[in-house]
């Protein structure tokens, strides 16, 4: 169903349909996160991805037209970029160990001693949380810092374009 | 969206839930899934979805754009300050035991709730911020063109 709702957002020229189908797509990945035991992932997809994404990304419509213009270019070369990177990252995958392997780097390095420590050290019943707000407090305050600077940027570069054309209006205004 | 009466008597239930479920998301992330992303998200969903339906002047009565700039840096304040506060106690940046050194495990109950509103907040701020910023430009394509 993912790959059919990915084919789907490339063929449709509606955005409005576009938009949708990648809520959609959104939603399935939340689904196959559930599937997969990483529910705070699942959370982070199905609100971010379906729900605010779709939004601004209907927002963005209003502001431009609906509809795709047809491309001139011949699809070969990106076509061709696609399937070698993909090619590459399927190769990649024959190297990693199987799903749910004991053996795998994932459950060998640090996370057996986290899964051992965090009950008595942190206290917190949600590993994850204990994970991500105090073993790696560091990264999540960078986290923090970089959403903080998205937002800023946004902020001026739409504001920013939104006074310099009210000040063209005035001047006009003026003009007139 | 004037006419739409349905949208808008659900919406006005809605929002209240979503918040409130903003809130335990927000600080319920110890013990279940979730945490100030996601809290920050569904916040923000719930000013949107008001937004959406009733308004962008409506919501922006609310919840005015100036509050919503002075969150984005709060949010980083508050979690950059929890590491501050345990530098001064003579721990590690943002080692959460300084809290209450007698208890060190409380203390990082308290440090990972306070990080956490950060976070939460930032993400709220941003989000919502966004939203105004996308919205508040006059746009060009008609209600009927949809």
């Amino acid at each position: 169903m993912l790959v059919v709702t990915a084919i789907a957002v490339v063929r449709i020229r509606s955005l409005f349909g576009v938009a949708m189908f990648s809520g959609m797509f959104s939603l399935l990945s939340a689904l196959l996160f559930v599937a997969l035991d990483a529910v705070d992932v699942a959370f982070t997809e199905a609100a971010v991805g379906a729900g605010i994404s779709t939004v601004l990304v209907l927002g963005t419509l209003a502001l431009t037209s609906r509809h795709v213009r047809p491309s001139k270019r011949s699809p070969a070369i990106p076509l061709f970029v696609v399937f070698v990177t993909g090619a590459a990252l399927i190769y990649g995958t024959l190297d990693m160990p199987n799903f749910g392997s004991p053996d795998a780097p994932a459950q060998t390095h640090v996370y057996p001693d986290y899964i051992a420590r965090s009950q008595h050290e942190i206290g917190v019943p949600n590993i994850v949380t204990a994970i991500l707000a105090s073993y790696r407090g560091y990264d999540t305050l960078g986290e923090t810092a970089v959403v903080f600077t998205a937002g800023i940027g946004v902020l001026l570069l739409i504001s920013g374009m939104r006074r310099r054309r009210d000040d063209d209006d005035e001047d006009e205004s003026r003009t007139s | 969206m004037r006419h739409h009466l349905i949208l808008r008597v659900i919406t006005k239930l809605l929002v209240g839930t979503i918040i409130l479920f903003a809130l335990y998301v927000q600080f319920h992330g110890d013990y279940s899934p979730g945490g100030g992303f996601q809290a920050g998200v569904i916040m923000a969903a719930a000013f949107i979805i008001y937004g959406i339906v009733f308004g962008l002047n409506k919501v922006q009565q609310v919840f005015p754009a100036w509050v919503v700039h002075k969150l984005l840096a709060l949010g980083v304040l508050i979690y950059a300050g929890t590491g501050v506060i345990s530098l001064f106690g003579g721990y590690a940046f943002l080692d959460y035991s300084v809290l209450t050194p007698e208890h060190p495990e409380h203390g990082q109950h308290w440090g990972i709730l306070a990080v956490e509103l950060g976070v939460g907040v930032t993400v709220t701020g941003v989000m919502v911020a966004v939203y105004y910023a996308f919205a508040g430009r006059p746009p060009r394509l008609g209600d009927e063109e949809w």
